[in-house]
């Protein structure tokens, strides 16, 4: 060892040091940081323009499907008498103008859309709800493997489509009809995902980490576990929406829809569809509405599905 | 090595098994209407009727109806069509149909996997850029609107536009440019999408990362490891495509009124035709439930670690 050199510390004075004693505020510091997952999520998912403008969209359809009828006195199923009344053309009285028995579109969109956002509502929350459940049941028995995955090859063997012809053809066509047919195919996809979520979860650095570090099992589940569950089960109600609405949709166009009787978005699309080279606007009116709901639906869903993954958090 | 398509057998016809029994059941379900003509159910008094389901063995124990079913089928019998097409035998209505619905699939299939295949190695080439935009646009609108409004407007939009006929003539070869379109819209998206996902996955890992140090060239890289790994999860879906040809577009083929498998299925429910719709369904079900098992066992060529991580030796 070279003496001269460098200071020699054991002859520095003890005034100089100070003891850092015990504070609980630093100490807590320490122990948190103030990075919460619901802020960065949040700010992550909102940072996009895009996002923001079909939030917007999205919140003021809906505020407007449901206020629509409260608003306005026109009947969606009043239909008239006088030709003149029929197939009229876009203006202010009707703006997306009347079908061929004189029924006013505008209106018939508000009442279709309201018809197919609670379908779809009925749905997510029913095959979500089903999926966490029961996925969260699988998930933490290993021995019902082969009953789950016993029912999950013989559903998802089957195609979506012929599965729901065949739950439609059965039951008596109607809004039930079709949340029975979405519903009894689709928890079971739900369940596996949800499964593998939270399989994936528990074993996950992080979560072994806080296990070794000897954090409480109530924190660890209120803070790494249930925030994560709820995003992703957020993330997948919003993507079951454009699907129930399509479904919906192809189900009128084969004829197990819902009733014609009634206003919904895949009724008016079929229905005007045969008349679409005459009068173009009957269809297009309904279409671009159901359109602007499914593509901001999906694209929210999967915007918020990127953002609620803590590896894209800054 | 043989066990591991042992296992993929057994578990196949397993769920075969289980899948005819749980369709054959809801099936029982069907309205009884549907066993009859229009002038027959009009004809008969209530007791007529029952007596007619009685003997053609609709009333009987489920189990007993599938045994007859069973056995029938082996003797090449799949019963009679009822109201779409009365009276004929439904083996002669599908021999005559399947042979439109798999000529049209033929060329979407070749159609789709070209273009799907194309668009996602461009989209992950060029990632960021216009192409990778354009291709994420696309994507968005199939995934997101309901097919049949895209499938619509494609009909009337582009028949207009190239001048091309509206509706499916068997001898008319420019009619089946717009139904073999239509039936590859949806599978091009999956295809791309997914591959380019894989290839941008793949190229972040460190074999790749050190092939490129070791001074591979790009070509060789993407060829020989990049692809070759993203491929695989698109090829387990091969085989069910093909066998899947046989159930066709419902959408497409009824808009186009091809003389198909899947616009028959359309037209027997809206006939309410419950034996075509019974033989339909269970059809449809068995070959997606094989075209599963024929996945596992493609995929176990193109990617060998698959069979060998299942069955250690």
């Amino acid at each position: 060892m070279n003496e001269s050199s460098g200071i020699q510390y054991n002859d520095l004075p003890d005034e100089l040091f100070t003891a850092a004693g015990f504070s609980e505020q630093t100490a807590e510091e320490v122990g948190f940081s103030n990075y919460s997952y619901w802020r960065s999520t949040l700010r992550t998912f909102l940072k996009s323009p895009l996002i923001r403008v079909m939030l917007i969209v999205v919140a003021a359809l809906v505020a407007f499907t449901f206020l629509y009828p409260m608003i306005s006195d026109i009947d969606p199923y009043s239909v008239s008498l006088s030709a003149s009344d029929w197939n009229q053309p876009i203006s202010a009285e009707h703006p997306f103008g009347t079908d061929g028995v004189g029924r006013d579109i505008w209106a018939r969109v508000w009442y279709g859309t309201r018809t197919s956002f609670i379908l779809a509502a009925v749905v997510a929350v029913m095959q979500v709800g089903l999926g966490v459940i029961l996925g969260s049941i699988w998930g933490y028995n290993k021995r019902l493997d082969w009953l789950f995955f016993g029912i999950y090859n013989t559903i998802t063997n089957i195609p979506s489509t012929i599965y729901l012809v065949l739950i439609a053809y059965i039951i008596r066509p109607g809004f039930w009809t079709i949340i029975i047919a979405l519903v009894s195919s689709g928890w079971i996809t739900e369940a596996r995902w949800f499964r593998n979520r939270i399989l994936a979860l528990r074993e996950a650095d992080y979560n072994v980490a806080s296990r070794c570090l000897k954090t409480p099992m109530r924190r660890i589940i209120s803070r790494n576990i249930v925030p994560r569950i709820m995003s992703l089960i957020i993330m997948d109600a919003a993507l079951t929406i454009p699907s129930s609405i399509g479904s919906e949709v192809f189900l009128s166009f084969i004829g197990l829809g819902i009733p014609t009787e009634w206003v919904t978005l895949g009724n008016l699309v079929n229905q005007s569809r045969s008349s679409f080279t005459v009068y173009p606007f009957q269809m297009l009116c309904p279409t671009a509405i159901l359109c602007i709901i499914t593509v901001s639906f999906y694209i929210i869903g999967n915007r918020f599905a990127d953002a609620s993954d803590p590896k894209n958090h800054v | 090595m043989g066990r591991y398509y042992l296992s993929k057998l057994g578990q196949a016809l397993i769920t075969i098994v289980l899948v005819v029994l749980v369709v054959f059941t809801l099936l029982r379900f069907m309205p009884t209407t549907g066993y009859f003509s229009k002038e027959e159910y009009k004809e008969m008094t209530e007791v007529e009727r029952n007596a007619y389901l009685r003997s053609i063995g609709v009333l009987d124990p489920t189990l007993v109806q599938l045994k007859n079913f069973v056995v029938k089928l082996f003797q090449g019998d799949l019963g009679r069509s009822i109201t779409v097409y009365p009276k004929s035998p439904i083996t002669e209505i599908l021999a005559d149909k399947v042979k439109y619905t798999v000529l049209l699939n033929i060329f979407s299939l070749i159609l789709s996997y070209a273009a799907g295949l194309s668009l996602g190695v461009a989209m992950a080439r060029y990632k960021g850029r216009l192409v990778d935009h354009l291709g994420t646009v696309y994507v968005v609108a199939i995934r997101s609107i309901p097919s049949i409004i895209i499938l619509f407007f494609v009909q009337v939009g582009l028949s207009k536009l190239l001048d091309l006929p509206m509706m499916f003539y068997i001898d008319r070869p420019s009619s089946w440019i717009l139904p073999v379109l239509s039936l590859s819209f949806s599978s091009i998206a999956g295809t791309a999408i997914w591959l380019r996902r894989y290839i941008v996955d793949e190229e972040n890992r460190d074999y790749i990362k050190f092939a490129r140090a070791k001074g591979l060239s790009q070509n060789y890289i993407m060829v020989r490891h990049v692809f070759r790994n993203a491929i695989v999860p698109i090829a387990i879906n091969f085989p069910s495509d093909i066998l899947l040809l046989i159930s066709g577009g419902l959408i497409t083929e009824s808009l186009y009124s091809v003389p198909g498998m899947g616009g028959l299925l359309i037209q027997s429910i809206r006939a309410l035709d419950n034996n075509l719709v019974q033989v339909l369904v269970l059809i449809f079900s068995t070959l997606s439930v094989f075209g599963v098992f024929l996945g596992d066992i493609f995929v176990s060529f193109v990617d060998p670690r698959i069979k060998l991580t299942a069955d250690p030796q």
